[in-house]
């Protein structure tokens, strides 16, 4: 995949997304959440989130949606990642670092084994 | 907050909490008059007056989850050590704008830190936003926004492994040719 240098680029990648969004729309998409309220972000939150950017451009992932949120509210916890499934189900992981959000990605919302050394909530 | 860019995320957050649609975050370095400024402006629902003077108080917070909110505060605290000051205008339904300046070559200023890790932050994983961001040393100026990227890279979405390469390699390239062109005057990360 040869990186992207321009706007132009980017508008020649629309074709071939509308054919793939339909197919999209049936599976449904993966939601990684990361929390990011003061005492997130103090813990290390930006590079648990970064190290997960970076999985998804390594791995070549298009369908991960990833977001970041105020405090999520697991006090003592943080970083705190939520990965929700497109059944709505909703797993909640604490403490979590850099290399252990490449794992959570890799294991649980690759493979689908949750990881549960980080678990906080199921 | 060991760094002056995690402060920055901090506050964008409070913008975002506060319904804003476009935020904007100004880092302006002048190495002559040995000035540092960042501004954060959002169109979010503003502070009345009130909250406005008790929010650099850190026993105010509007959250409910937490009785005390220590962003503002420590943002404060970090400009007032450097022989800088942090001024806050907010008008109910109009916006606010978080104004702090520090003296850049002040011994207790922390370091800017990874600046483009902070916007990339706020640009990938907040796609309801339109993000302008611009990085400022001497006369030499990054600015980015937005607005065009999201209407070119429609139907994907932020967090596509290509649009995260592209938008990583534009905003870390922006701000390493700024810091490039005054290579000498200052240190990339300092």
């Amino acid at each position: 995949m040869p990186t992207i240098r321009s706007i132009e680029e980017l508008k020649n990648l629309r074709a071939e997304a509308q054919k793939v969004k339909e197919m999209r729309i049936q599976t449904g998409k993966i939601q990684v959440i990361v929390g990011m309220g003061t005492i997130g972000i103090a813990s290390g939150a930006r590079e648990t989130l970064k190290a997960i950017l970076n999985f998804i451009e390594e791995k070549q992932l298009a369908d991960i949606i990833l977001r970041q949120t105020g405090d999520l509210g697991f006090t003592g916890q943080d970083p705190v990642v939520k990965v929700i499934f497109p059944d709505e189900h909703e797993v909640v992981y604490g403490k979590v670092n850099p290399d252990q959000a490449q794992k959570i990605m890799q294991e649980h919302v690759i493979d689908g084994d949750v990881v549960q050394e980080l678990l906080i909530r199921e | 907050m060991r760094e002056l860019s995690l402060h920055i995320l901090d506050i964008a957050e409070n913008s975002i909490s506060a319904g804003a649609t476009r935020v904007e975050i100004k880092v302006k370095r002048d190495i002559l008059k040995d000035e540092l400024w960042i501004s954060i402006k959002d169109n979010g629902k503003g502070m009345a007056e009130e909250l406005t003077k008790m929010v650099t108080n850190p026993f105010v917070t509007t959250r409910t989850s937490r009785k005390v909110g220590l962003g503002i505060p420590m943002f404060k605290q970090a400009a007032e050590s450097c022989k800088g000051y942090l001024t806050i205008h907010s008008q109910l339904s109009r916006g606010t704008e978080i104004l702090a300046k520090f003296q850049n070559s002040h011994i207790n200023r922390m370091p800017l830190g990874n600046i483009s890790d902070t916007f990339l932050s706020l640009l990938l994983a907040t796609p309801n936003v339109n993000w302008v961001f611009s990085y400022q040393v001497n006369d030499e100026i990054f600015i980015f926004d937005d607005a065009e990227v999201k209407e070119a890279m429609e139907p994907l979405h932020l967090t596509d492994y290509r649009v995260i390469s592209y938008l990583t390699n534009t905003i870390q390239n922006g701000i390493n040719e700024v810091n490039q062109a005054v290579k000498g005057e200052i240190n990339a990360n300092n």
